[in-house]
């Protein structure tokens, strides 16, 4: 493999691991706030079908971000209702989520398109398009830093540089602020965020919603930047790699990225190098596929560092009267 | 905020069927907004599953596969696990049965069966175990444990059936070699044939077995002291420490247990059906237990008669495809994301409103009066069956 090579495979992580951040992301808010979500994947997949369909009936890439983002918020909202509202369990509301998303887009896909569930193919200016940094052409002959800045950085779409940015806001939202201080206050101790007179019930909407915001970014990403439409069931457990980055990275921004990054990797080898010979030994492509799941349960084993969850996780709060 | 306040035919009759009528409801306003009449689809969807012997052949194939699945999840349920690795439990259990199948030659499909049901068990369990240890032992959850085991279970059998049980012949497609004539379980035509069950039907004699396993589940449920464990580490982990039970323990047999069922599901849909090993023979089966046993109040009556709800959605989902094909039969997974939605996440919608009325009903009589609640009344999901203390 050689510098080239290289620098191709680090091109398609970042591009593999955007949609990964974001829905990583969505879940941090989400789950700091005390709101477990199993959801991100149908969130991710309900966006991915809306935004692909309304970038094809408008010929815009913009418009079609907007309706993701608008679908992902509706199912959010029907996972606020379930698990703020009226104290359902969020695990299986999160469940029901998936499935919804999972159903109803084939179910409304081939009503509108009937394309067996696909979306007609996007093209111009209904997808978004790669964006050459400045000075990408003219530093491409540097040894070493031109393709790392003119390939690896530069040409990707809009919305990888979004989420990129997304990471150091995210920090600063939850780290910075008193509504992030307050957010993650009622994903540890909501009770004691309630005696201080703040709404747990409203941070903890605020947090699922920015949380479908994000989500269907992530799902706009897929259908409309990374592929040309939409597939069934396109988002293929990125939503669940996500969940997995999420614990990896113990429900940190900046580790989110770290983690997203080599799982955006590992998918990319896996899709690069069918079979890896490491020693003589033949290394499947499933197990890279695998990987992330496995890694997973390591970490949440404990045997990697400790993982601990926002204390309140999980558990509806019922003010005391 | 317990069920006890409720009468019982409240708790396990009426809320689950107002939660349907909902889940059916917004259903019906799905196959409005895709320019189909729902009481047409409905009619055919309902006649396609239970109208013709042909149709309660398939109807009955697959509610003996959500019984076992169901079981599973709801054995799970009664120890406040929540098991979503059916999927995965029920795939590995179909590489038990198919590696027992095809390295034995059992002289008898009466033999095959119970040697493909214990490999089924034993291998769903197997797969179970290692979440229900890191849960057990070491507090990771649950839920995302066999999340991400159902994955990796679809990894290994993508990896196993296109690189190793491959059989030459197949044509390239990942399946393993059909198993032996002798080891064909009787289907529905052969052992009831005056019911006239068309051949082509896959119903057969694992329905019986469908049906055993839930009376062993309920004996063991409430009538073993095993499942008086089960059903008080479920209510109160904590309190169940005090009486002596361990929580290690109970964990892993009720998650062993409930892998087996899961897995045993491979008996109906490998030996039974397909007859080989194919790529993903659950189907998602493995997800429909979630939502039986939900619906069935993890009681096993509750789930034979919740998994023959689906086996009747599923069959007619498929007719109601072939009548109407603007219809696809992705309608049945929306129907049944919204009876887990209803019935497991939003049951407090429906819940909250009827408690009022009883609260309010009760007062204007003498208390003595009121519904005493049975102590071994089968307590569903109904509130939060999964967040055990962590130890």
């Amino acid at each position: 493999m050689d510098f080239a090579d290289l620098i191709q495979i680090l091109d398609s992580a970042l591009r593999l691991a955007t949609p990964l951040l974001l829905a990583c992301l969505a879940g941090l808010f989400s789950e700091r706030a005390g709101i477990f979500d199993i959801g991100l994947e149908g969130k991710m997949l309900a966006s991915a079908f809306f935004s692909a369909a309304a970038a094809y009936a408008t010929g815009s890439a913009w418009l079609g971000l907007l309706a993701g983002i608008g679908a992902a918020m509706v199912l959010a909202a029907i996972h606020g209702l379930a698990s703020i509202t009226f104290r359902g369990n969020q695990l299986i509301s999160g469940v029901a989520i998936n499935f919804l998303a999972s159903g109803m887009t084939v179910v409304v896909g081939e009503t509108w398109f009937s394309l067996g569930g696909r979306t007609p193919a996007l093209a111009g200016p209904a997808r978004f398009g790669e964006v050459e940094l400045p000075f990408a052409d003219a530093v491409r002959d540097v040894p070493v830093l031109g393709p790392v800045y003119s390939d690896l950085l530069s040409g990707h779409s809009i919305l990888v540089y979004i989420a990129l940015a997304i990471v150091p806001l995210t920090w600063w939202v939850l780290f910075r602020t008193r509504f992030g201080l307050r957010l993650r206050a009622v994903g540890e101790n909501p009770a004691a965020v309630d005696t201080a007179g703040v709404s747990v019930v409203g941070l903890r909407y605020a947090a699922v919603m920015i949380c479908g915001v994000l989500t269907g970014i992530a799902g706009a990403h897929l259908a409309t930047a990374l592929g040309a439409g939409f597939v069934k069931e396109m988002s293929a457990g990125r939503g669940f790699i996500a969940l997995a980055a999420l614990i990896f990275a113990k429900w940190r921004p900046w580790y989110a990225l770290g983690a997203c990054l080599l799982f955006g990797l590992l998918e990319a080898v896996g899709n690069r190098y069918q079979n890896i010979d490491v020693g003589g030994f033949d290394i499947p492509t499933q197990f890279m596929q695998a990987l992330p799941y496995i890694l997973t349960v390591v970490i949440l084993a404990g045997f990697v560092g400790r993982a601990i969850p926002p204390r309140a996780g999980g558990e509806p709060y019922v003010k005391e009267s | 905020m317990s069920g006890d306040i409720l009468p019982k035919w409240v708790d396990v009759l009426l809320i689950p069927l107002l939660n349907l009528v909902l889940a059916l409801f917004v259903s019906g306003l799905v196959v409005l907004f895709i320019g189909e009449n729902p009481f047409e689809a409905m009619r055919i969807l309902v006649n396609g599953a239970v109208g013709s012997a042909y149709g309660w052949g398939y109807t009955l194939y697959y509610t003996t596969n959500f019984i076992f699945t169901g079981l599973g999840v709801a054995v799970a349920f009664h120890a406040r696990l929540f098991n979503i690795g059916g999927e995965g439990q029920a795939a590995i259990g179909g590489l038990g049965v198919a590696l027992a199948m095809l390295w034995v030659p059992w002289p008898h499909w009466s033999v095959a069966l119970v040697a493909a049901a214990v490999a089924a068990a034993l291998f769903g369990a197997a797969w179970a175990a290692i979440p229900a240890w890191l849960q057990a032992r070491r507090g990771s959850h649950i839920v995302i444990t066999t999340i991400m085991f159902n994955f990796i279970a679809s990894a290994l059998m993508v990896y196993l059936l296109s690189r190793v049980l491959l059989v030459p012949g197949a044509g390239g497609s990942p399946e393993t070699a059909r198993f032996a004539e002798a080891v064909r379980l009787p289907n529905a035509a052969d052992v009831l044939p005056f019911l006239g069950f068309p051949r082509s039907t896959p119903l057969n004699v694992s329905f019986a077995l469908a049906l055993l396993s839930a009376l062993f589940v309920w004996v063991l449920i409430w009538r073993t002291r095993l499942g008086y464990e089960i059903r008080a580490f479920g209510l109160s982990g904590p309190a169940a420490l005090y009486a002596g039970i361990s929580p290690v323990r109970i964990t892993m047999i009720a998650m062993l247990i409930s892998g087996g069922l899961c897995g045993m599901m491979a008996t109906n849909a490998v030996l039974g059906e397909a007859e080989r090993l194919v790529i993903d023979p659950v189907q998602g089966a493995g997800f429909v237990g979630i939502a039986v046993a939900l619906m069935g109040r993890s009681h096993p009556v509750g789930v034979i008669l919740a998994a023959l709800l689906f086996g009747v959605l599923y069959q007619g989902g498929a007719e109601l495809e072939f009548e109407r094909p603007a219809i696809t039969r992705e309608l049945v997974i929306v129907i049944q994301a919204l009876v887990i939605l209803f019935t497991g996440a939003l049951d407090g919608m429906v819940r909250r409103p009827l408690e009022g009325f009883f609260v309010a009903r009760r007062r204007g009589r003498p208390a003595a009066a009121a519904a005493v609640p049975e102590p071994t009344s089968p307590r569903g999901a109904d509130n939060d069956p999964v967040h055990r203390a962590e130890p």
